[in-house]
């Protein structure tokens, strides 16, 4: 037996290598850097240079791209257009996500707790918080869920996404566990989220080697060629094929394997809910386009029923369900059940369109998310004695919000308007593009339920608008609230406002960016 | 310098935002600034005027191109202007008369608190017409339509904090949005038929185009022309929104934005021209309203008002004109120019005899006005002379055409048309009259506080200067056909034709009308005692003093059906759309609260949940596959 070296290209893995060195890094920064506030700022310096670094490298290949991409390790890995789209709408979402994590109340409360090994309400927690203990570890295991993100979007092996898959989850679970206030509800999700993730992450293996047993091999190149020479219909192949694919619907939070989702955005501390709300799904989204498009494209039609269940209930039960509800924190999350199912419309038929819509929805659709829970970030509750509690996130608290901070409100609105897609917002564009995607394979039943969930959906949407305009703030409760402000979190509403706004206003550019992107290198859809 | 002609829009549009956006500080001086901004449009236009006539004929239109407005698959529209000898006769109108009215306006409007406000509307108005004329397209000239109609809303409003003011402003809106359906219609329909919206592009496909599509358009325009211009069955408003400061009257509402139609009317030539039916209904509507409009005035007492039905009926005149096609085209705009300057230099006139008398504007509480206020009393005069078309003022040259004109055709028409022009003649020189002796002539009836006076000299000197134009300007355009020839480019070359009766024997015939209107309202109103209170009369002099009821009509025949269709229609709403909408809702929530109970918190039952689903679209794309 012969070891060949593989070749490795090495320019191309340079975005992946920058995060996660300074993922890397970042360990060792906890180790020797002694005082928190020091740590803090080192670290965050650290994580913005490491992730606009590797922005700039990201697009730099962009530029100097031949053709359509390069094959990095042999069958395991392909950095393409496609690839390097979705690592730099992650590598933004990373960005904007550090920017909310460094973020703190006025009075110097960060979102975090201060010791995440305690028990809630210990003495040791009280001793913790009075001595100003931070867990700065949270950008180093920022960098680490999106290096494995960014992975994620450009593996071509089976073997290779699972491992991806669990180096950006397993950051995701402890950062779900670290809020600082309600405690218990933030480790009831985590582990939540933790035990079904690794349910999922079992069906996803338990699918591959289904795979590997049909085709005997785990790169996607050889599982399509191995499809197409397979005589008849294996049901193996298709077992394994509707299991890999569960696997990242589990991640993409789609109906039935969404059920983590309102535990975990309810007990996550908000920057956290905000970073996995909109890289998750754009990381699952990319890894499932390609496990479709470059491995089991020759299912199309047998996979077809898959989606169209999958994606009919997704939307029926996410936008059903966020009508009633009274938290708006949970209110989003079932409103992105429901954003998964738009997401796998565009995958009906499986048409080519889908590959360039995408990109495009999730840019949109992570844009708003980061901006809502952003301005989320910002409205607390407040003690009778003027201290400032957690986030206010029952609905009627926000009544009347518009005219204690119309800025803040007008930019909520935006983003409740985007979510819902109305024109003038990058939601619109996003769901025309990616409804205009399934109507050319056919789909247009699935188009039609699309529409009209997305108009029911307008309900609860315009629902909190009217709460924060229309509203007046109730009698007695003007002082129960109070408008924090941190640079961070206003920079991040300020900068998705705008990339909303302006990503409704002329999609133009950023559209035909994606068109370029909308190319597989091993693309079996060509 | 006919490249530079977006300055005329430029610098009133910047000198109306400086003044609204400027504050109390200007108020010492800002009306200025007004004044300086329409003269320096004046002398832009002046300079371009001279350059243009120093081309050869076929030279003289000019386009501009601003920059690239619509650019897209199906419409692809730049914003430009067109400087052609149609729009420069009414820029130098509008910029002459219009700095004429802003220098009057300084003393007028003095002792007004607001007096910058109304410099910067006044402004704008001017800004929004020169648009209106200059545009290259019917979108853009959409643009200043809207904005001629939005100046002119505040202008009437200007003292809103009388309602009944407000509501003439609200009415004047109203109905001005009608005629405006009519252009968005005729655009539509342009877009529908040819793609484009631009004069040239549309004109060309005009050629090609079936006659019944061009009717459509013709009549959709005609539609806008009526609201714009207070013609039949869109002339209500006109009377009521004499509510605005005098100046405004006299811009706004006799000399420039009330011709905005027989503007849109003659530059849209082209399409008339294929449609004959179009044309036609234009020259009937032109006839009927100048009829109305004479006997409206008739009847009126208020001196602003009888004005006002004058103008709409002096207006007919200019759409009878148009309607006759090539022939017409030219008198309308002559017609159009010198009634800008007599109309302008009477209202101003009666600004100035309600500025001597503490704003009374009952002419039965005038009389014997002539020794008090000689200047007014001469030049109003002159304007008189003019309206009634006693030669060799104005009037007469522009009027005598059109009436010479009408009389052209065959069966039946020239003789309706005609007659009509002819008999409106006559009555024009009754109701004229009635005005001047009323006010200047007679016994004095006036009230005991008033003690008439003549007016600041910045306020008779447009006058004058009007009063010149009305008294020359005619016969210096009309000799050698000096504006028809000027005009020809625009218009076309028109065939003369002979009119049915003799040219001696129609203009002899008109001026015999107007000396027996002349001598009926001496008889009655020179002569004679006038009633200080209105006597009882007959039902047509009341039909009359009410406009022709047509504000009753208007609201047994649109308002009442319309307001039922509206309760109606929030009934139907209410009851069968909300209610539909609301049990859907309310079945939605149900099956929200209920699908919401399987989020129970067990994460077995979660992991349960996957396990079953897992299995179900297993089986379901196996036994599908297979």
């Amino acid at each position: 037996m012969s070891f060949v070296t593989p070749e490795i290209a090495w320019a191309p893995l340079a975005p992946l290598i920058i995060v996660l060195g300074a993922a890397a890094a970042g360990i060792l920064v906890e180790s020797f850097v002694r005082t928190p506030e020091r740590r803090r700022v080192a670290q965050l310096t650290l994580a913005l240079a490491a992730l606009l670094a590797a922005f700039g490298t990201a697009v730099v290949q962009w530029a100097m791209l031949d053709g359509a991409g390069t094959v990095v390790l042999a069958d395991m890995m392909t950095v393409d257009r496609q690839a390097l789209a979705w690592q730099v709408l992650i590598l933004v979402f990373g960005v904007l996500g550090t920017l909310l994590f460094a973020s703190r109340t006025r009075a110097g409360e960060e979102a975090f707790t201060p010791l995440g090994s305690v028990a809630p309400g210990s003495t040791e927690e009280t001793i913790a918080r009075r001595k100003g203990f931070q867990v700065t570890e949270v950008f180093p295991l920022a960098l680490f869920a999106v290096g494995g993100m960014m992975l994620f979007t450009a593996v071509t092996d089976l073997i290779f996404l699972f491992v991806a898959l669990e180096v950006f989850s397993l950051p995701l679970y402890i950062l779900v566990a670290l809020a600082r206030r309600r405690r218990f509800l933030s480790h009831e999700g985590a582990l939540k989220y933790f035990l079904l993730g690794a349910f999922s992450s079992a069906i996803l293996l338990f699918g591959a080697a289904f795979l590997y047993g049909a085709t005997g091999t785990t790169a996607y190149a050889g599982v399509a060629a191995g499809i197409a020479s397979a005589t008849g219909l294996d049901p193996l192949i298709l077992a394994g094929a509707v299991m890999v694919i569960v696997g990242l619907m589990f991640k993409i939070g789609a109906v039935p394997f969404h059920s983590w989702t309102p535990d975990a955005y309810q007990g996550a501390p908000t920057p956290v809910t905000a970073f996995m709300g909109a890289a998750t799904k754009a990381a699952a989204t990319a890894a499932l386009i390609r496990v479709v498009y470059e491995a089991l494209y020759a299912l199309e039609w047998e996979l077809s029923l898959l989606f169209w269940i999958v994606a009919i209930a997704s939307m029926l039960l996410g936008t059903v369900v966020a009508l009633v509800q009274t938290d708006l924190k949970r209110m989003l999350a079932y409103s992105s059940i429901a954003h998964a199912g738009f997401i796998l419309v565009a995958f009906a038929g499986f048409p080519d369109g889908a590959l360039s819509a995408l990109p495009f929805y999730l840019a949109s659709y992570g844009l708003a998310t980061m901006g809502a829970f952003a301005v989320i970030s910002q409205v607390r509750e407040r003690a009778e004695d003027g201290t400032v509690l957690g986030e206010a996130t029952r609905l009627g608290q926000w009544a009347g919000l518009g005219k204690r901070s119309p800025l803040l409100a007008g930019a909520m609105a935006l983003f409740l308007l985007s979510f819902a897609g109305i024109p003038l917002t990058a939601g619109f564009v996003g769901k025309f593009v990616a409804f205009a995607a399934a109507i050319s394979s056919g789909a247009w039943p699935l188009v039609l339920i699309a529409v009209v969930a997305s108009a029911a959906a307008a309900f609860f949407y315009v629902r909190l608008i009217v709460l924060m305009f229309l509203t007046d703030v109730p009698e007695g409760q003007e002082d129960a609230i109070e408008i924090e402000f941190s640079p961070y979190a206003r920079t991040v509403v300020i900068l998705t406002a705008a990339a909303v706004l302006l990503l409704g206003i002329v999609p133009g550019p950023v559209l035909s960016v994606f068109e370029n992107a909308g190319v597989l290198l091993l693309g079996a859809a060509g | 310098m006919l490249d530079l002609t977006w300055l005329l829009i430029a610098v009133p549009l910047a000198s109306s935002a400086f003044l609204l956006l400027g504050g109390k500080r200007l108020d010492p001086w800002g009306h200025w600034v007004g004044v300086a901004a329409s003269g320096t449009a004046f002398l832009v236009g002046l300079v371009a005027l001279i350059q243009m006539l120093g081309l050869d004929s076929h030279d003289r239109s000019h386009a501009v191109h601003l920059f690239s407005w619509i650019p897209g698959g199906e419409l692809n529209l730049d914003a430009g202007l067109l400087v052609d000898p149609l729009s420069m006769t009414f820029v130098m109108l509008v910029t002459f008369v219009g700095t004429l009215i802003h220098l009057y306006s300084v003393a007028y409007m003095e002792h007004d608190p607001s007096r910058r406000r109304f410099f910067a509307y006044l402004n704008l108005f001017v800004a929004a017409m020169l648009l209106l004329v200059l545009a290259d397209s019917y979108l853009l000239l959409f643009v200043g339509w809207e904005g001629v109609g939005l100046a002119s809303y505040l202008l009437i409003g200007f003292w809103n904090h009388k309602p009944e003011y407000a509501t003439a402003a609200n009415k004047a809106f109203v109905v001005n949005r009608v005629g405006d359906m009519g252009l968005i219609i005729a655009m539509g329909l342009m877009f529908t038929y040819f793609g484009a919206l631009d004069f040239e592009s549309v004109f060309a496909a005009a050629d090609g185009a079936t006659t019944a599509q061009l009717t459509a358009i013709g009549l959709a325009l005609l539609v806008a022309a009526c609201g714009k211009s207070a013609q039949f069955p869109l002339q209500s408003w006109l009377g009521d929104a004499m509510a605005g400061p005098t100046p405004v009257s006299a811009l706004i509402h006799a000399a420039t934005m009330v011709t905005a139609g027989v503007y849109l009317i003659v530059r849209s030539a082209p399409i008339y021209a294929g449609a004959p039916a179009a044309q036609t209904t234009v020259a009937a509507i032109g006839a009927f309203t100048l009829i109305l409009g004479a006997l409206i005035g008739m009847a009126k007492d208020d001196i602003k008002k009888a004005l006002a039905a004058s103008t709409m009926s002096q207006i007919g005149y200019m759409m009878l004109a148009a309607g006759l096609g090539p022939i017409g085209y030219a008198f309308a705009i002559f017609h159009l120019v010198t009634h800008g300057f007599f109309k302008a230099g009477m209202f101003l006139g009666a600004g100035s005899v309600m500025h001597g008398m503490n704003d009374q504007v009952d002419m039965r509480r005038f009389g014997a006005l002539r020794t008090a206020m000689v200047t007014t009393w001469v030049t109003f005069g002159l304007g008189w002379l003019a309206i009634l078309g006693v030669p060799p003022f104005s009037g007469f040259w522009s009027k005598d055409k059109i009436i010479e004109a009408a009389f052209v055709g065959e069966g039946a028409q020239p003789w309706i048309l005609g007659g009509a022009a002819l008999i409106g003649a006559g009555l024009t020189a009754f109701y004229m009259s009635r005005l001047f002796f009323m006010t200047f002539h007679g016994k004095a009836r006036w009230t005991d506080d008033q003690h008439p006076h003549e007016s600041p000299a910045l306020m008779t000197v447009p006058m004058i200067i009007l009063a010149v134009g009305s008294a020359f300007l005619g016969l210096f355009l009309a000799m050698g056909d000096r504006f028809s020839t000027w005009l020809e480019p625009v218009t076309g070359h028109a065939e003369h034709h002979e009119p049915v009766l003799p040219v001696p024997v129609i203009m002899i015939a008109t001026l015999v009308l107007v000396a027996l209107g002349v001598w009926a309202a001496w008889r009655k109103y020179g002569a004679a005692d006038v009633p200080e209170v209105a006597p009882a009369a007959s039902l047509a002099t009341i039909a009359a003093r009410n406009d022709m009821f047509q504000d009753s009509v208007n609201r047994g025949v649109f308002e009442r059906p319309g307001t039922h269709l509206t309760r109606t229609l929030v009934y139907a709403d209410a009851a069968l759309v909300d209610a539909a909408v609301d049990k859907t809702a309310g079945g939605w929530a149900r099956t929200g609260e209920s699908v919401r109970k399987t989020q129970n918190g067990q994460v077995r039952s979660y992991a349960l949940t996957m396990l079953v689903g897992l299995v179900i679209v297993i089986l379901v794309v196996v036994q599908g596959g297979l």
